[in-house]
């Protein structure tokens, strides 16, 4: 049985001063987010600080927080005897994994560790589960892990690499507020600058002091009011009940007070600053330790600077992750916690975004399409920005290339098309030499698109470095943004360096006379320049209305081959070619099946083997030709039960002129299940 | 002598290295002759557990003057992560030890300013205070720049023979640093100093580099 938090020592009930500001800071930041920032938090302080008040003060705010959080108080004795036991009864084991489910483990009195090997052990052994688990452990002492006599080195380390913080002793207006709260806790009331008087006695415990109060409490309530002048008189001497007093005077170098009972610096009753002139006289004693409280107060300066950058950095990486720049070289300052000058390395971070935005705009007047690229959000790399400028205003930014989706080996190469198959083999053996231009003509969806980008891909694969593929469409598109920004210069200047120009859809540029005119200049310098050129066109040319003749020859100049609807022979060679791709062991009579259904086009060829295949899986069937037909064609229908007996007598207009079976609905599920599907 | 880690206008930023994670102050303690510069770091060193200080270096003449300078190196551990030093000179307070003084001033990070409190030293703080802005100057820092405070010492001697703060104010802080009174033979205000002008260092770590 642990002890249970004691419901007085919470951070309200606290007062803070400048000597445990820091740690009260440190204890409400373990508070808040246990486990997350400084794991172990390790306190110490001399005896009477408020150690063990801050200790549950942290427990007692983490479960206001989160209720249903394991919060575990124990003093190092309670923790060696139930590890004792535990180990006595065979429960060792389970006396280490009950640890496992407390999100806060709030350990006292760590100092007597000393000696204790195998606690030691099991406090490492507890402290790097916690920490691997993201649980906060936080332990107290009166002095720091270093002069915690035979403590391990690794538990010192551990405790080093969270936060060690010391509590000093309180100054004289913390001694003030803890008096005054005191009192108020007890109802008393005293004579103005009795409870300043007591705050002025040489006593630095937090329990001493309130012991001197309830002193003069008891006086008081005995009926005698109690004056500033006594106070030294009723405590002098004897200010601690376990004479405390003396031990105090021991550290302090053994100066002992005056007869008064009121020590020297202290006769002095004015308030005293450090600007003040010191007293003239006898030497100042100085506080006990000097040297600790430098220390504590240059922790405290010094980690509240680093906090400061940390902060800096971490807020850097929201400003600018948020407006969608890579922020991975400041996540890296912070995860390897500051390894190099946070400021410095913030102001070459927002430089470089104000180089990329620089960049950015520049590259926005060259190509709008570029302005989008993530080079630009990457101040990690602010030299591929520069390039990728530097190729846009030189027009050296390649021309758009090929598909790679489209392959020439992948066409179905069968007597329909078998002429244009081979023209296109014979243009990547040797482009501009034979065919040029090679005119492709052919309907919606019979491989036009395909051929020409798989020619794209095999010049590139033949070696020709920059080869330009793109639409009609794309192609006008283009030469209107470069008109827009006035930079048609550099427009012409990318597709001219390109090694060979493949333009899909060139009807489209009909009624267009400036891209014809940029294409006929085009045209032109590739022909003489004995570079490859590939069309293709969805009207045929002479039936090509709203283009120049000029191109228009020239474009029947070159080798014209029409791309056929599938035949049965390329539906066959298609649909063979799909489904051994998408079936393990395809069935000859589905394939035959399948090929034998009309389609226009390689593409309503797809989508008819596609259709039947996503139908298959969705019913997790094997698709066999009866499936497929149930599929395209719908269930073969009674003839009895067509047409007459769900006619409503009305003839639909166009129904007669559908002659694909799998257009119409013939089955119509019954009319009640609509009418309440519908009802709901 | 230190490495060339920081700059000579004064920059505090580069008392923090952040590769090694490791900080380093240097606090030079200037003043006139016989101020108690000295004094100061001795009694600093008898303050400091033994572990936490280095061979404190004096280089006094027989008539335990300081000749060279005084180095008390101050370990305060890891703080916050960084490896915390402090580096506490003294420069020799005889005007005929100028060079060595510039040498001893060169890369401070902070500056005490011990005046003599007695009256009749008021014209050798003066003239030492001229001395060490001059001596900045010459390294190319701003005294305005720089972390300085002052301490009045021998405030413990009667009043008659010394000059109070406000007094001493008036004569050399005209720019307003902090300002500690001391009597550093036996302590008083020698940590409440060496945490002032600590505390000035430090707090230019984060504050945003060295103003432009």
């Amino acid at each position: 049985m642990t002890p249970p938090l004691n419901p007085y020592f919470r951070f309200d009930t606290l007062v803070v001063g400048a000597a445990n500001r820091l740690a009260v800071t440190a204890a409400r930041a373990v508070a808040e987010t246990p486990g997350a920032v400084y794991n172990p938090l390790f306190l110490y302080a001399r005896p009477g600080l408020g150690k063990t008040h801050l200790l549950m003060a942290i427990g007692h705010a983490a479960r206001a927080i989160d209720p249903s959080l394991g919060v575990e108080y124990l003093t190092l004795d309670h923790f060696i005897e139930s590890f004792h036991a535990a180990i006595g009864s065979g429960q060792g084991e389970a006396y280490r994994k009950r640890f496992l489910d407390v999100a806060v483990l709030l350990v006292d009195d760590v100092q007597f560790l000393t000696g204790q090997r195998e606690t030691q052990a099991e406090l490492l052994r507890i402290v790097d589960a916690m920490q691997t688990a993201s649980r906060q452990i936080v332990l107290a002492s009166d002095r720091p892990p270093a002069e915690i006599e035979a403590l391990d080195e690794r538990l010192i380390r551990r405790f080093a690499g969270g936060l060690v913080i010391d509590i000093a002793a309180p100054d004289y207006e913390t001694k003030v507020a803890i008096l005054r709260r005191k009192a108020e806790e007890r109802r008393a009331t005293f004579d103005a600058g009795v409870l300043e008087a007591v705050a002025k006695l040489p006593i630095d415990n937090v329990r001493e002091l309130v012991g001197g109060l309830n002193r003069l409490v008891a006086h008081q309530a005995a009926g005698e009011a109690v004056s500033a002048e006594q106070v030294a008189v009723l405590l002098g001497g004897r200010a601690g009940p376990d004479g405390s007093r003396r031990e105090a005077d021991r550290r302090t170098g053994g100066q002992a007070d005056s007869d008064s009972g009121v020590p020297a610096e202290f006769a002095d009753a004015g308030e005293s600053s450090s600007s003040d002139r010191l007293p003239a006289g006898p030497p100042v004693r100085p506080p006990a330790d000097e040297f600790g409280d430098f220390l504590s107060e240059i922790s405290a300066t010094l980690s509240q600077q680093i906090e400061t950058w940390r902060g800096k950095v971490a807020a850097a990486i929201l400003r600018w992750g948020g407006e969608g720049y890579r922020t991975a070289r400041l996540e890296l300052l912070l995860e390897g916690e500051l390894t190099r000058e946070p400021d410095e390395a913030l102001r070459e971070f927002e430089a470089d975004i104000l180089r990329l935005d620089a960049l950015r705009t520049e590259a926005e007047k060259v190509a709008p399409a570029l302005a989008g690229s993530p080079v630009f959000r990457d101040p990690g790399d602010v030299g591929a920005a520069e390039a990728l400028l530097e190729q846009a205003k030189d027009g050296t930014d390649p021309p758009p290339a090929p598909s790679t989706l489209w392959r020439l080996d992948a066409l179905v190469d069968a007597a329909a098309n078998r002429v244009a198959v081979q023209s296109a083999h014979a243009v990547v053996a040797q482009p501009g030499q034979k065919y040029n231009p090679l005119v492709l003509v052919g309907g919606s969806g019979v491989g036009k698109t395909h051929l020409l980008h798989g020619i794209g891909n095999a010049l590139v694969a033949g070696g020709l470095r920059a080869v330009a593929c793109l639409a009609a469409e794309e192609f006008t598109g283009g030469l209107i943004e470069a008109i827009d920004r006035d930079a048609v210069a550099q427009w012409r200047k990318r597709y001219r360096r390109a090694d060979a120009l493949l333009v899909d859809d060139v009807h489209l540029v009909a009624e267009k006379s400036r891209s014809q005119d940029e294409l006929f200049l085009l045209f032109n310098q590739f022909l003489e320049s004995g570079r490859q050129m590939v069309f293709t066109t969805a009207v045929p040319l002479p039936q090509l209305a709203g283009v120049e003749p000029r191109l228009l020859t020239r474009l029947e100049g070159g080798l014209v081959v029409d791309l056929p609807p599938p035949d049965r022979e390329i539906r066959q060679r298609v649909t063979d070619q799909l489904l051994s791709e998408k079936l393990e062991q395809p069935d000859p009579e589905l394939a035959a099946y399948l090929a034998g259904r009309p389609a226009d086009s390689v593409r309503a060829v797809h989508g008819l083997i596609q259709r039947v295949l996503s139908a298959a899986e969705a019913q997790q069937v094997k698709p066999t030709v009866a499936f497929a037909r149930s599929t395209l064609e719908g269930t073969p229908t009674r003839p009895a039960r067509r047409p007459a007996p769900r006619s409503s007598g009305l003839v639909a207009p166009g129904v007669g002129g559908v002659k694909s079976r799998e257009k119409m609905v013939w089955d119509w599920p019954d009319i009640a299940d609509r009418l309440i599907e519908e009802w709901r | 002598m230190r490495a060339s880690a920081r700059s000579s206008g004064g920059d505090g930023m580069s008392l923090v290295n952040f590769a090694a994670r490791e900080i380093t102050c240097k606090i030079v303690y200037y003043g006139p002759g016989r101020s108690g510069k000295t004094t100061n770091l001795q009694y600093v060193f008898g303050r400091v557990p033994e572990s936490r200080r280095g061979r404190m270096v004096s280089l006094a003449t027989h008539t335990d003057r300081t000749l060279f300078f005084d180095f008390l190196p101050l370990d305060l551990g890891s703080i916050s992560g960084f490896a915390t030093k402090f580096q506490l000179y003294t420069v020799p307070g005889q005007s005929y030890y100028a060079s060595t003084r510039k040498l001893v001033l060169q890369g401070a990070d902070g500056v005490v300013f011990v005046a003599d409190s007695q009256a009749r030293r008021l014209d050798d703080n003066l003239e030492s205070l001229q001395d060490m802005q001059t001596n900045l100057l010459a390294q190319g820092v701003d005294v305005r720049q720089l972390p300085v405070v002052f301490q009045y010492n021998k405030q413990d001697l009667p009043g008659d023979l010394i000059l109070s703060a406000p007094e001493l104010d008036d004569a050399l802080n005209f720019r307003a640093v902090p300002t500690f009174p001391a009597d550093a033979l036996h302590g008083g205000g020698v940590f409440e100093t060496l945490k002032g002008i600590s505390e000035l260092v430090l707090r230019r770590l984060a504050a945003g580099g060295p103003p432009e």
